[in-house]
């Protein structure tokens, strides 16, 4: 047992601070564990959502050194003696009070999200299925509906006007899933997850993927095959082939991105100061490449891009330099 | 004056798992006007912890399986106190339900022909648990969640609003039934309770309520269950007027992790042990050959040999007796424990390391192997588990009508964990998805069919109203009461220590003198901070319904007697046939006290008791009986 050191956002929508607490810790414990003992013998009115304290709910989403991570997954031997464990609430989201955040933006684009549709002509208990081709849906099924590739996703994280025509990583998987499912009668679902998604926004920069507990491939698995068929279908087969090795270009690139990204030392943080400036304006999205008659490319096949133009502007670069994410990204350390 | 939020609905289904959205989805397609209780965020309930799989007689997997055998099952493991009207409908109806979730979007893993696979679980004579991977309770879930969304989407194409028909009060608490005595029956006319959010109250007017809100586990420190699971649907049913049987059963599971201290109480699923898993004591010895109870004798095997054989060739081996009903499992760790052959932080071994290639344990078991290795850094496929009995599930609960799941109070209506019978005096693993779906889908079905018959909607009265506003509000007007988190924990060592798995007379006895003595100080409780999301505020208002059903467990295990299921007495180790023909039934006296009565089990037909061969039937039952 020993005394650590630890940093809690407290307050509601309205503001609030950092406060600084000296919490037992015992060996084998988690950050949850911490929370409830502050609860217990410190601040009983703490708000903090949990429910399983397993990782199979995703109730106990936070900010954890700036890091996005469920609070009964990070165990507190995964941090210095010393060294000051600061946790916030998910910054994406509006703050209710304490650590509990208002998700309900999640749960809007649930909604909008077209179900299941059953084949007609199948009976209950007449569905046949083999396991190779449930396998794929099965992986997004894992989902445990943490929200923190949601909460990570700089399409949102500081981008207010985008949660609209944006679902976000969570609900991406859920078309994919449905696109990839056996016997589902919808046939749109790629061409739904462009057109009423905002799908196109997605720049494939694996963020989610890396925050995910359940390890879903979210970019890879999801995004990308998503991204790819709607590819396939927009345009005709010639500019396909062509799309297909400017794609497989552009995959390579993001292989070698994450690798950079992991190699980045972790932000620095000074002591006494939250992990983020949550206050700090980044540059302005660019526009898209205009031609010389100050119009877009009339169509695709003069563009010099497949998909949407990035709401980030084009000219911008991945893996964008860590030094200036605005959000904290961990190093070796925190995995 | 208090400003009180009001709705009205047609069916009002407080708790969110598997059993309330089974119900809502039921009584929505009756046509009715529904709104579902969530303690929590929709989607987290805790039937996301459960891993096996649903019990269900398809014979996907094993052709000689049917409802039948499905029901002989269920009744050996409840040790025939089971209510068997609802064992026989569980096993006739579970294929159906499980087959409609595909039609809602389930993914289960197949079979080599495409059917669902179906696994072996303990206590199933054949391959019988739907499963996917070890999360088939979050599919469960997650399956009816969407299927709520899809009726939502439906009810937006024609009304133009999502929650024209059915509507989520998500993390919102009940925490008083409103009844209407009017015309000399006692119906339900309503439920209050608090918004988490913003400590608002609200006030759902509805003819209809059913109860889903799970089990008590929060009264014990070992426990697997989540905070919510503080018997809110026990003690509102007992408030109301309703009654609880069954309630000094509470299920243990063999296998909770009991190290690294932070997550004692983790399940480790019952499938670890199906799929090769031993168990060991700290000797190294595989034990449990020396605890297969004369009823099994038959059933299992008598050397490891055979048991390993079974793994490959089911039809001519008799299974490993790692695969006991779960209450033998639990005590045979217990007695090892006691006997000082356990770990030093008091459980057993769970080998599947030395048995099975990492790459198998893998692909079997791979949310086993991500928990264990997240929280704990242990490695599953190279070091054995510490593993210990947890407290689990309780079998008993709110007694219902087994056809239609109605309480003794009209309107009033239980599904799932808070309701009893189903499962006797122990529930074997996999039984109770299936269960929250039978009886799910029953509840919502004849919840609806009940609004249907009342000629006027029963009225809430304004002082019931005020008493249920002034009991949520105390807690926050006693700046310097008791301390909730620390009464909490006294209740959980209580429970722990005097009513856990080994029960002794003496220390039930102590146990209803410290519950009193916690009873009169719960009264006491304060709560500092606002009504904005306070957390010891609402531990303030759970610890009553904690403490009633802790009150009934605790009293009716010092009445039974016996040893039977999940209820073991020291002093009285048998299972006695005279107290299989008898419930114990807990009400609460209008002075608030819990009063316990004895009621006959129901006889079974002919027919099903036709179903077992007599000598089996000559363990259970008495000669008069069987005469």
């Amino acid at each position: 047992m020993s005394v650590r050191q630890f940093k809690v956002w407290r307050g509601d929508s309205a503001g609030g601070q950092l406060n600084h607490y000296q919490v037992e810790v015992n060996e084998g414990e988690v950050v949850l564990d911490v929370i409830h003992r502050l609860q217990a013998t410190q601040e009983p009115d703490l708000a903090c959502r949990w429910n399983c304290k397993a990782g199979k709910c995703g109730s106990c989403s936070m900010e954890i050194n700036g890091m996005p991570r469920l609070g009964c997954m990070t165990r507190m031997s995964t941090f210095e003696e010393d060294e000051t464990v600061t946790i916030t609430p998910l910054r994406t989201f509006p703050v209710i009070r304490d650590l509990v955040t208002d998700v309900s933006y999640n749960y809007t684009k649930a909604r909008e999200t077209p179900a299941f549709a059953p084949p007609e002509d199948v009976a209950p208990g007449e569905y046949r299925m083999q396991q190779v081709d449930v396998d794929r849906s099965q992986e997004f099924r894992k989902c445990i509906e943490c929200f923190l590739c949601q909460n990570t996703c700089h399409v949102v994280r500081d981008h207010e006007e985008n949660k609209h025509p944006f679902s976000g990583p969570r609900f991406f998987i859920r078309a994919a899933e449905l696109d990839m499912h056996p016997l589902d009668a919808r046939a749109d679902r790629k061409e739904y997850a462009q057109n009423s998604m905002g799908l196109g926004y997605c720049n494939i920069t694996k963020c989610c993927t890396e925050v995910c507990p359940e390890h879903i491939k979210i970019t890879d698995n999801a995004i990308i095959p998503m991204k790819e068929r709607v590819v396939d279908r927009r345009y005709d087969p010639l500019v396909r082939l062509g799309r297909k090795i400017l794609r497989r270009d552009q995959l390579e690139q993001e292989e070698v991105a994450v690798t950079t990204l992991h190699a980045a030392q972790p932000t620095p943080q000074p002591d006494g100061a939250a992990p983020i400036n949550w206050h700090r304006e980044l540059p302005p999205p660019m526009g898209a490449d205009l031609g010389e008659d100050g119009q877009l490319p009339l169509n695709e096949l003069a563009s010099d891009r497949m998909g949407a133009n990035s709401p980030f502007g084009d000219d911008v670069q991945f893996p964008v330099d860590p030094k200036n994410l605005n959000y904290y990204h961990p190093g070796d350390s925190d995995h | 004056m208090e400003n009180i939020e009001k709705h009205q609905y047609d069916v009002v289904v407080i708790g969110a798992g598997g059993a309330g959205l089974r119900a809502a989805i039921e009584a929505r397609l009756a046509g009715k006007k529904t709104a579902i209780i969530s303690k929590s965020l929709f989607g987290k309930a805790h039937t996301v912890m459960a891993e096996g799989g649903a019990a269900a007689a398809m014979g996907n997997v094993n052709s000689n399986d049917n409802w039948m055998v499905h029901f002989r099952d269920t009744m050996r493991g409840g040790k025939f106190l089971n209510n068997f009207r609802m064992a026989e409908l569980h096993a006739k109806e579970a294929p159906d339900r499980i087959w409609e979730l595909e039609t809602y979007g389930a993914l289960f893993d197949r079979t080599k022909d495409g059917k669902i696979s179906q696994r072996n679980f303990g206590g199933h004579e054949y391959p019988r648990l739907a499963h996917v991977g070890d999360r088939t309770g979050l599919e469960l879930i997650r399956t009816l969640q969407q299927k709520i969304v899809s009726l939502q989407q439906e009810d937006y194409q024609e009304y133009g609003d999502y929650d024209a028909r059915i509507k989520v009060f998500a993390e919102t608490t009940i925490t008083e039934l409103l009844l209407d005595d009017s015309d000399g029956t006692t119906r339900v006319a309503g439920a209050f309770g608090y918004y988490r959010e913003s400590g608002g109250f609200v006030l759902f007017e509805a003819p209809a309520v059913i109860l889903a809100t799970g089990g008590v586990g929060k009264s014990y420190k070992v426990t697997s269950n989540s905070w919510e699971y503080t018997g809110d649907g026990h003690a509102l049913a007992l408030r109301a007027g309703a009654t609880l049987i069954n309630m000094e059963f509470l299920q243990f599971h063999p296998t909770g992790m009991v190290w690294p201290p932070s997550v004692k109480g983790i399940l480790v699923t019952e499938s670890v042990r199906g799929d090769g898993g031993v168990l060991k004591n700290s000797e190294g010895k595989r034990f449990m050959f020396d605890y297969v109870p004369d009823v099994f004798r038959k059933q299992y095997a008598e050397t490891p040999e055979e048991g390993d054989r079974w793994y490959t060739d089911p039809d001519n081996n008799r299974r490993p007796p790692e695969l006991l009903p779960r209450d033998e499992v639990a005590r045979a760790i217990n007695s090892e424990v006691k006997a000082g052959r356990g770990t030093k932080a008091g459980g057993v071994y769970l080998d599947i390391a030395s048995r099975l290639p990492a790459a198998s344990i893998l692909k079997k078991l791979p949310s086993m192997y991500h928990q264990f290795k997240e929280l704990a850094d242990v490695d599953i496929t190279k070091e054995p588990m510490e593993v210990g009995p947890t407290c689990h599930y309780v079998m008993g609960g709110v007694e219902v009508d087994p056809d239609s799941q109605a309480t003794k109070v009209a309107g009033l209506f239980a599904a799932g964990e808070v309701s009893g019978g189903m499962h006797g005096s122990n529930r074997l693993g996999g039984n109770s998805l299936s269960d929250l779906l039978v009886f799910g889908k029953r509840a919502g079905e004849y919840a609806a069919a009940y609004t249907e018959e009342l000629t006027g909607r029963p009225a809430v009265t304004a002082s019931d109203l005020d008493s249920a506003v002034e009991a949520a509000l105390a807690p926050l007007q006693r700046a310097g009461g008791e301390n909730p988190y620390s009464l909490h924990h006294e209740l959980q060592q209580v429970m722990g220590d005097l009513v856990g798995i080994i029960r002794r007379q003496g220390e039930l006895e102590e146990s209803l003198g410290r519950l009193a003595e916690l009873r009169e100080r719960v009264t006491k409780v304060g709560s500092t901070g606002g009504r904005r999301y306070n957390p010891g505020w609402h531990l303030a208002l759970d610890l009553r319904n904690m403490l009633i059903v802790s009150e009934c467990t605790a009293k009716a295990a010092l009445e039974r007697e016996e040893s039977r299921g999940g209820h073991t007495r020291e002093d009285f180790p048998k299972m006695d046939p005279k107290w299989r023909q008898i419930n114990l039934v807990c009400s609460v006296t209008p002075s608030g006290d819990v009063a316990l009565a004895q009621q006959p089990v129901p006889t079974m037909r002919p027919d099903l008791l036709g179903l077992f061969e007599e000598s089996e039937l000559a363990k259970y039952m008495t000669e008069e009986e069987l005469a």
